[in-house]
């Protein structure tokens, strides 16, 4: 490949297996100095501020739970962006998957839906969790259906979803649902609470004030069942064939936009759920900020993991930790910057993963 | 309902789209999709404010935000053009990255005061009844010169020399290139016009039409809404205006049905209901949903495509293995 | 045909020790190759050989690295098309570089420095139309490349570069994508340049149509000039045939009398259209049998990939196809694939395998249902590993290991991945499309035993060739396709290269000219057995067999053929096949 300067990159022929790694990391501590020179510029010190980091997602172990809890929906989030960008699906409206999620979700509580002083907690749990997966699901079904039969771009689709479903839920969280004129919803009974390690405080005091709750769990469980499916399943074999090549996977037999239609709702079930995980197990209640553009975020650490679940679970901890710190810093968009030149780097990095630069003089210039 | 302003609002709002969507059309017709308008606007309207605020010169603002927007678009074509990394997610990066720097860098701009674009309006063609009112008086300058961007742009495409050779590179840049056309300074001209054509529709909107920073809520997305316009308007820039300023119409009359009392001689829900007021403010997006919907059904019935090379990395002599 | 020498002139090109080096080949070897104005310049050679990059380096594209150019005397170096531009080179592609929804004009007009800035197409338009007349080529300014046909489209290509001033022209194998009339046509027209003072190069792999108009004869073999600048007399084509190869090149096909058996596709009154909604097939009617090749000829086109989209079930139609009494019409292809049709596809970079997909993944395409590589809802990637791995050794495919990912293969080995794949599913019906396009003669050789053999085995073969004479050698049947209908089918006693090349421009067979003539005498000079053969076919490669007025195949045994480089006794014949012809070569290295 020429470039019209005297880099000269080749073809690799083979890539360490060590290089994805390498860059992903690479591309979040570069994305740290240079935020941090951004910070510089805009007169903050930002060691002071990555010092502030580090004891507000670490320096404890309640500070640690808090990062956990907003790794929650980043996992889910991430697991199903993975899989559908997997089959270069551009899922960008996890975001708005995420709000319906939570509003089908607290409709259990809200309606209710059912009887919530007989229902046994597991029961409306489980209810809560499936609704919330039907819900994003549902909503995922929109793009992946104009994309599937009528080849629409997805990405301008979701995006106009996301604002489509906020308002959706402010129209509730305004009107029926207000909770004396507040823009939130009166807070849920205790049995709609997912279970957090605050409960067993009565057992084991150290647990006392974590608000770490299962989610974690449906998170992990998530995780192990995105692997399965994405490397040993037949299914995920054809979702990686038509990502790396449609029109060979059309060749092979295989339907695409059944299967375009199949993996949206998958990925939007994923952040549906985790919507429920946030009604339910973090603010206990469905509001107008449930997310901190959980959704974008999502779709940056699937990148970053380079579609790899378990990789997932590593990058939405240390992007809980930016999310938790930054919520009292100023500048306050300082967590979307890093997240920004995050996943710049990465994306520019990729190059690495298929050419080798080699600096060539420009009298031996090779023909090429 | 006050027609005349509905229309007058229509025209301000859709010239922030038609601006941004001009860009864009540039920069697609030459074979790259560049998704970042969003974040390319937020930091235009940021560093116009910006600017406009710390020096009182809203022209030296304008600059920034051309230049701003110009700027990141450049990080955009490296890594499309050179890296030949993916389009559709780089672009998405560059969205993340201005909103980043848009709010960072514009940290405590809200709430405060820049100056702004004066407005105008046009002698003679002013006076006349209805169409002077709506069209011609007292616009903002930046109106005016979106009437004009319009016919300019679709002659330069499609009755110039540069525009033959746009075209070119975005339908066959193999062909283009055996004829001794860079490819790869066209795309970089083009990526960058459309830049600064989206920092410029920011700044319309920060320091003209809407005045004021409110973080990103600035934009919030209409930069979407004009990469969609882009499609509807099938690349073309006389669509492309009649598509920004419809929807502009549209958004406003929606956001007026909640005025009166009575609509259509029965009672007015949404004057009743504020609360329904969520619905009206769906409908940009939902206009911009059926918007693409129609414009893809329609382009394939007519056989009408985007550019043939719009979205592929160009690489010479890439031997056929 | 014209051409003498003057005295004291001056080359207009002069190419003298020109290197050219990629990553891993050796592209050109210090080939030497000078051209006169007037001249008509044939470049010589297979596959692979070089031509095309050395005219590559002519036109700007490539920058040798070594060796000199001189364009009328003066020494130059080019570093970019535009340069070789501004020399007065121009080349036509065999691939044409036209933008499909801009007018003739407009396509020429890109790349010129005028007009400055405003566009005033008629005025162009009227330039253009006076430069064609010029040189006798008709064509209509204002139209739009979609709408002309492949022999006008050429003509642009042409018209663009002698507008610029070219008085140097090259032109890429220029009847690959031409009828037989079409491309009489066409060296008329080169001729009529040549003669108005134009040096033509002409690359081409084809040797009656080197003979028909070339002056001069430089033949490259794996990027070395075995002959440069010869006159054409002085050679016979037999031994021009071994200079483009290097060794007697005698193909071992054998091809079996054999009865086709019962029927296997059947196509009944299939229309459909193409990617423009206009008619692409008209009412075609087809029937294939066991053990039989069917061929498909006709200039690119005409219907022949509509035809083969249908049939595997990548475009709809109306009518019926019947696959085994199955209707596989507008059946999408996994049906189609279940009942036992195998496609190889004409692209097999785009839709014959997967770039980033390893070789397991790509062989398991179509079996990932099947056992033993589907286990419920899991895909067993230890068996489907092994299942690739067999493949690969048998089919003699050149990669570091089952892992390795499709887009490092050569197109020499991604074919072959793609037959080992396709052939192992022993299906009733292949259906292949420009099997050994691209490939060198190793290869195609290895292609083209593999077809035979299925043939034996009694599957059913449709083959889709621009090569005439591939289609010539491996068909039992041949249908002849122009503008979507089926102009005619031909049995192999009647196979006639003129009647084809008729029918291919829409003559219909009861129009054609009566019984052809007995063969020609040899060409003097020569009187080897492969001269009568060669008066019979236009390609190099297609020296196999010469049929006798009995109408028997003579079948050239392996007694009679000269001693074997090493000898593999004890393996199969289609194994000695492979191993003596492909696996020697891709050690060097098979492709540009």
């Amino acid at each position: 490949m020429k470039i019209p300067y005297p880099i000269f990159l080749k073809r690799t022929e083979d890539t360490p297996r060590w290089l994805p790694t390498v860059t992903s990391v690479g591309a979040v501590l570069l994305a740290f100095v240079i935020s941090g020179i951004i910070l510089a510029a805009t007169g903050a010190n930002p060691f002071q501020v990555y010092a502030y980091f580090y004891r507000a997602s670490f320096g404890s172990w309640g500070a640690f739970s808090d990062v956990m809890v907003k790794a929650i929906p980043l996992i889910l989030i991430g697991l199903g962006c993975a899989l559908a960008f997997r089959m270069r699906l551009w899922n960008i409206g996890a975001e708005g998957q995420f709000f319906v999620g939570a509003f089908l979700a607290s409709a259990v509580v809200m309606v209710p839906l059912v009887n919530l002083d007989t229902t046994p907690r597991w029961a409306i749990i489980a209810l809560m969790m499936l609704l919330g997966m039907i819900g994003g699901a549902l909503y995922g079904f929109i793009p992946g259906f104009l994309k599937a039969r009528l080849h629409i771009n997805e990405v301008i689709i979701t995006l106009m979803l996301n604002y489509v479903a906020v308002l959706w839920n402010n129209y509730w969280i305004f009107g029926k649902w207000s909770e004396a004129g507040f823009q939130m919803t009166k807070t849920f009974p205790r049995n709609a609470w997912l279970p957090r390690l605050a409960d067993y405080a009565a057992e084991i005091p150290a647990f006392s004030g974590l608000t770490l709750h299962a989610g974690i769990i449906f998170g992990l469980i998530a995780a192990v069942i995105i692997y399965l499916i994405v490397y040993r399943s037949k299914w995920g074999y054809k979702i990686t064939l038509i990502g790396d090549n449609p029109r060979a996977a059309r060749y092979a037999g295989i339907d695409i936009a059944r299967n375009t239609i199949l993996v949206f709702m998958v990925s939007g079930a994923l952040a549906g759920l985790a919507g429920m995980t946030e009604v339910s197990g973090t603010v206990h209640r469905l509001q107008e900020r449930i997310s901190t553009s959980y959704g974008f975020s999502g779709v940056i650490v699937a990148w970053l993991a380079k579609l790899n679940p378990f990789a997932v679970i590593i990058v939405s901890i240390l992007f809980g930790a930016l999310l938790v710190a930054s919520r009292e810093i100023q500048p306050s968009g300082i967590s979307f910057l890093i997240q920004g030149i995050t996943l710049f780097l990465v994306i520019s990095s990729d190059v690495l993963l298929r050419y080798e630069i080699k600096w060539v003089r420009p009298a031996q210039e090779t023909a090429q | 309902m006050n027609w005349i302003e509905i229309f007058r609002s229509g025209i301000s709002t859709g010239t922030v789209l038609l601006i941004a969507a001009i860009g864009e059309i540039l920069t697609e017709r030459s074979g790259i999709q560049n998704l970042g308008v969003e974040g390319m606007m937020l930091v235009g309207a940021m560093a116009g404010f910006k600017i406009a605020y710390q020096t009182g010169n809203v022209w030296l603002g304008l600059l920034a935000a051309i230049a701003a927007g110009g700027l990141l678009s450049l990080a955009h074509a490296v890594v499309t053009i050179h890296f030949q990394a993916d389009q559709t997610v780089s672009g998405l990066s560059l969205t993340f990255l201005g909103t980043g720097l848009a709010l960072v860098l514009g940290e405590g701009l809200t709430g405060q005061v820049a100056p702004i674009i004066p407005r105008a309006s046009v002698p003679l063609l002013s006076q006349i009844p209805y169409l002077g009112q709506v069209v011609f008086s007292d616009h903002n300058l930046l109106v005016y010169f979106g009437y004009l961007l319009v016919p300019i742009t679709w002659y330069y495409i499609n009755k110039t020399r540069p525009g033959l050779h746009l075209r070119a590179v975005g339908e066959n840049p193999a062909a283009a290139d055996t004829l001794g056309v860079n490819i790869y300074r066209t795309r970089y001209l083009y990526t960058f016009v459309g830049g600064c054509f989206a920092g410029l529709a920011g700044a319309a909107i920060s320091v003209a039409i809407a005045p004021g920073w409110y973080s990103n809520l600035t934009v919030n997305g209409q930069g979407w809404i004009a990469v969609a316009l882009v499609i509807f308007a099938h690349w073309n820039p006389w669509r492309a205006a009649l598509g920004g300023y419809l929807f502009g119409v549209l958004r406003r009359f929606t956001l007026d049905l909640q005025g009166p009392r009575m609509l259509f001689g029965l009672a007015n829900p949404f004057f009743f209901n504020t609360n329904l007021v969520f619905f009206l403010q769906m409908t940009p997006y939902l206009l911009t949903i059926i918007a693409l919907v129609w414009g893809s059904s329609a382009a394939r019935k007519k056989r009408i495509g985007s550019p043939a090379a719009l979205g592929t990395a160009y690489q010479r002599g890439e031997r056929g293995r | 045909m014209t051409f003498s020498e003057k005295p004291n002139a001056v080359p207009a090109v002069e190419m003298q020790e020109i290197t050219l080096r990629f990553p891993g080949v050796l592209a050109n070897d210090r080939v030497n190759f000078t051209m006169y104005p007037g001249e008509i310049h044939a470049l010589l050679g297979e596959n692979g050989a070089g031509k095309s990059t050395l005219m590559n380096a002519l036109t700007g594209l490539y920058k040798p690295q070594s060796g000199e150019i001189r364009i009328h005397g003066k020494k130059v170096s080019f570093n970019s098309p535009k340069d070789a531009i501004a020399h007065g080179i121009g080349m036509v592609h065999q691939h044409f570089m036209l933008v499909e929804n801009q007018t003739v004009t407009e396509n020429i007009l890109i790349g010129l420095d005028t007009p400055r800035f405003g566009l005033n197409l008629k005025k162009y338009d009227d330039e253009v139309s006076h430069l064609a007349e010029q040189f006798g080529i008709h064509i209509d300014p204002t139209a739009r490349i979609w709408q002309l046909s492949v022999g006008e489209q050429q003509r642009v290509e042409i018209l663009k570069i002698l507008y610029r001033g070219a008085d140097i022209l090259i032109m890429d194998e220029p009847t690959a994508v031409l009828a037989p009339q079409e491309a009489d046509e066409l060296m008329d027209t080169l001729k009529e340049m040549a003669a108005q003072g134009k040096a033509i190069a002409f690359i081409s792999h084809k040797l009656a149509e080197v003979k028909q108009v070339a002056d001069k004869l430089t033949v490259l073999r794996r990027g070395r000039a075995t002959a440069e600048r010869v006159d054409l007399q002085e050679y016979t084509r037999e031994s021009l045939a071994s200079l483009m190869v290097g060794r007697e090149v005698i193909f071992n096909l054998h091809k079996c009398e054999q009865e086709p058996g019962r029927e296997i596709l059947r196509l009944e009154a299939v229309c459909a259209l193409n990617n423009k909604n206009l008619p692409a097939l008209r009412d075609v009617d087809l029937s294939l049998h066991e053990g039989e090749i069917f061929g498909i000829a006709g200039v690119a086109g005409n219907g022949q990939s509509e035809l083969v989209e249908v049939i595997t079930g990548l475009r709809e139609c109306s009518g019926n196809v019947w696959l085994e009494g199955k209707n596989i019409a507008n059946k999408p292809p996994s049906f189609s694939i279940s009942q036992g049709l195998a496609h190889i596809p004409e692209d097999r970079i785009g839709v014959g395998t997967a770039p980033n997909l390893s070789l397991t993944g790509n062989i398991i395409m179509k079996r990932y249902d099947q056992e033993p590589v589907s286990q419920k809802w899991q895909l067993n990637y230890v068996a489907a590993d092994a299942l690739a791995g067999n493949l690969k050794d048998e089919y003699d495919i050149q990669a570091p290991s089952v892992q390795t990912q499709a887009r490092k293969l050569s197109g020499g080995n991604l074919q072959k991945l793609i037959l080992a794949r396709e052939l192992s599913s022993t299906p009733r019906l292949i259906v292949a499309m420009q099997p050994t396009r691209g490939l060198d003669i190793g290869a195609i050789e290895g292609v083209r035993q593999l077809l035979l053999r299925q043939r034996e085995l009694g599957t059913a073969i449709l083959l889709v060739s621009e090569d005439l004479d591939e289609l010539l050698s491996l068909s039992d049947r041949i249908a002849v396709m122009y503008e979507g209908h089926v102009v005619g089918v031909l049995c192999s006693g009647d196979f006639d290269i003129t009647n084809i090349g008729l029918m291919m421009t829409g003559t219909l067979p009861q129009d054609l000219p009566p019984e052809q003539e007995a063969p020609k005498d040899p060409a003097p000079g020569s009187a080897s057995a492969f001269d009568e053969v060669l008066d019979h076919v236009k390609d190099y490669e297609q020296i196999e067999q010469a049929i006798p007025p009995a109408g028997q195949p003579v079948i050239i045994t392996e007694e009679e053929l000269p001693p074997a480089e090493d000898p593999d006794a004890g393996l199969s014949e289609k194994e000695r096949v492979l191993r003596k012809v492909l696996g020697k070569k891709y050690a060097e290295g098979d492709e540009e």
